[in-house]
């Protein structure tokens, strides 16, 4: 679904991002990208956004080159990916619901999808109280969930949670991971990054490890969680 | 989906617009004082014109005739002069006229008046004040009746004089005080528009900068540059028109003030101008106000767009 062909990052500074990282996400994946700070795990979600363009090689979104797109169809190719970011990334001056609403009317949805849809994912990440906070109003926690009900709210093909736990405490941190788990199983690909061990140990699965922008290990860790689970 | 767009984007605008309460009132107020000078600098251009008028208006040159010279005669001349395109009004004052001024003019001074009555006969010719269409055509006007023009050859006998050459000197002055006013008055409008105006973009660029990240978010979310940017434009859009109303509202009470305070040293009614011209005073500021408003979102919205 997503491949990674040889791809180098290098900023303006010269700083190298990422290095010659080939990679290849299947359909329904849940896969945990992890290194330290610094590794190029951000840069690798920012460039499957088209957030940033590869310096060298190319990345594909269903065998579709990323970067050769058009204005109007990174638009649409964002309207498939959901984004959960550390920071939130919310619209402040917005309320829970017109959060994601925005989300919504973005991707062309009508008024009555809207009204029916928002109170329900609001529901499902237990928003259904804050419907009508400002981000400014809600606890980190309920940020990220909220972040979380905007990202799944069109029903995207990918979620990419970048740190998504990042700014949040244990209790919070497993809810999030709980909640990605959930989507993954209902058939959406997620893409997870994030440098904190317990994560990449609880949610098991394929995990690709970034180190100074190169690719040093890609597994698949389900012994370990099923050996957790005896 | 057009215009169910188009009303989101204009609600969208709406909302933000009353949620940026203190960023919204300094975008308000700025674009306020930019309008104000542009309508301030249009009425004082009006008060330019009108005082020029007033003083262009005290000008003309005077054609006194030969005590000899017929009535005939002068009113075939006044008919020759009214030809001429640089002649606006041709005013006659009779031989008999004249001595009947003279007397007024002169009611307390006793000597003059018997030195008037021992002559017996009406000294005085009769005259022409002449008002030129435009104050620099005094000189050509007097040209044509004092040079080697065919119009000044015929009547050589009959004209005993021309003053322009002794108003000649006011009448530079007041050219040249024309002119002076007029590219003065120019230059410190289009200076002070270019100031008012570079003010209200940067104010409006610094609000825009406060959510530069949010319009990062909505083009992440799957927002088009067209919805990502419309909610902004119709911000900038809502700060030019409460900006405009502001003004309207403000320049009556202003006029009227100036009007009392220095309507008779200025020679024109500012007030009575303002409402009189409120229609296109509105008008002009109404649609600098949408385009500022408009333009300056637009430009300020554009850098943030590229994501």
């Amino acid at each position: 679904m997503i491949t990674f062909v040889n791809v180098s990052k290098i900023y303006q500074n010269g700083a190298v991002a990422l290095e010659d990282v080939s990679l290849e996400i299947e359909k329904g994946e849940f896969v945990t990208i992890v290194g330290p700070s610094g590794a190029g795990k951000t840069t690798l979600s920012k460039l499957v956004l088209a957030e940033e363009y590869p310096t060298e090689g190319t990345v594909l979104f269903e065998n579709v080159d990323i970067n050769a797109l058009p204005s109007r169809s990174i638009t649409g190719l964002r309207r498939r990916i959901g984004t959960i970011f550390q920071e939130f990334r919310l619209l402040q001056n917005k309320t829970a619901y017109e959060n994601i609403a925005f989300a919504m009317e973005a991707a062309g949805k009508s008024d009555s999808e809207i009204v029916s849809d928002v109170p329900h994912v609001l529901q499902l990440v237990d928003l259904q109280d804050r419907m009508f906070h400002f981000p400014s109003q809600l606890s980190g926690g309920e940020k990220q969930r909220l972040a979380i009900a905007r990202a799944i709210i069109n029903q995207p093909e990918v979620i990419i949670a970048d740190e998504p736990t990042g700014n949040l405490d244990a209790g919070n941190t497993l809810e999030v991971v709980h909640i990605l788990k959930k989507i993954n199983e209902l058939g959406t690909t997620v893409i997870l990054t994030t440098h904190n061990k317990e994560i990449i140990d609880s949610v098991g699965r394929r995990v690709i490890a970034l180190e100074k922008g190169r690719l040093v290990s890609d597994e698949v860790r389900e012994i370990k969680e099923s050996k957790r689970k005896k | 989906m057009f215009w169910i767009t188009i009303r989101r984007i204009i609600k969208s605008g709406w909302i933000n617009f009353k949620r940026s309460g203190l960023i919204s009132t300094a975008a308000v107020l700025i674009t306020t004082i930019t309008l104000s000078v542009i309508t301030a600098l249009i009425l004082f251009q009006a008060m330019l014109t009108g005082a020029i008028e007033v003083v262009k208006n005290k000008v003309d040159i005077t054609v006194f005739f030969s005590i000899n010279t017929s009535e005939d005669q002068i009113l075939t001349l006044k008919q020759q002069l009214e030809q001429l395109p640089e002649v606006a009004v041709v005013d006659y004052t009779s031989a008999d006229q004249e001595v009947l001024e003279f007397r007024e003019r002169h009611a307390n001074d006793y000597l003059t008046l018997q030195a008037l009555d021992e002559l017996g006969d009406n000294p005085f010719g009769g005259s022409f004040r002449i008002k030129a269409v435009d104050s620099g055509q005094y000189e050509s006007i007097a040209a044509l009746l004092e040079g080697d023009s065919a119009l000044a050859k015929d009547n050589a006998t009959l004209i005993e004089r021309v003053n322009y050459s002794q108003n000649k000197q006011a009448i530079d002055r007041l050219n040249a005080l024309i002119a002076g006013s007029r590219e003065g008055g120019l230059a410190a409008t289009i200076l002070f528009i270019i100031i008012s105006v570079t003010i209200m973009f940067t104010t409006v660029r610094l609000t825009i900068y406060t959510v530069r990240e949010e319009i990062g978010i909505m083009r992440l979310v799957g927002a088009s540059k067209m919805y990502a940017r419309g909610p902004f434009i119709v911000e900038g859009f809502l700060y030019g028109f409460f900006a405009w109303l502001i003004t309207i509202a403000l320049f009556f009470p202003l006029t009227y003030l100036v009007n009392r305070g220095a309507g008779e040293l200025l020679g024109f009614d500012v007030y009575h101008y303002y409402i009189a011209h409120l229609a296109v005073l509105g008008g002009i500021t109404f649609v600098v106000a949408a385009a500022l408003g408009f333009l300056s979102s637009w430009l300020a919205v554009r850098k943030y767009l590229n994501v």
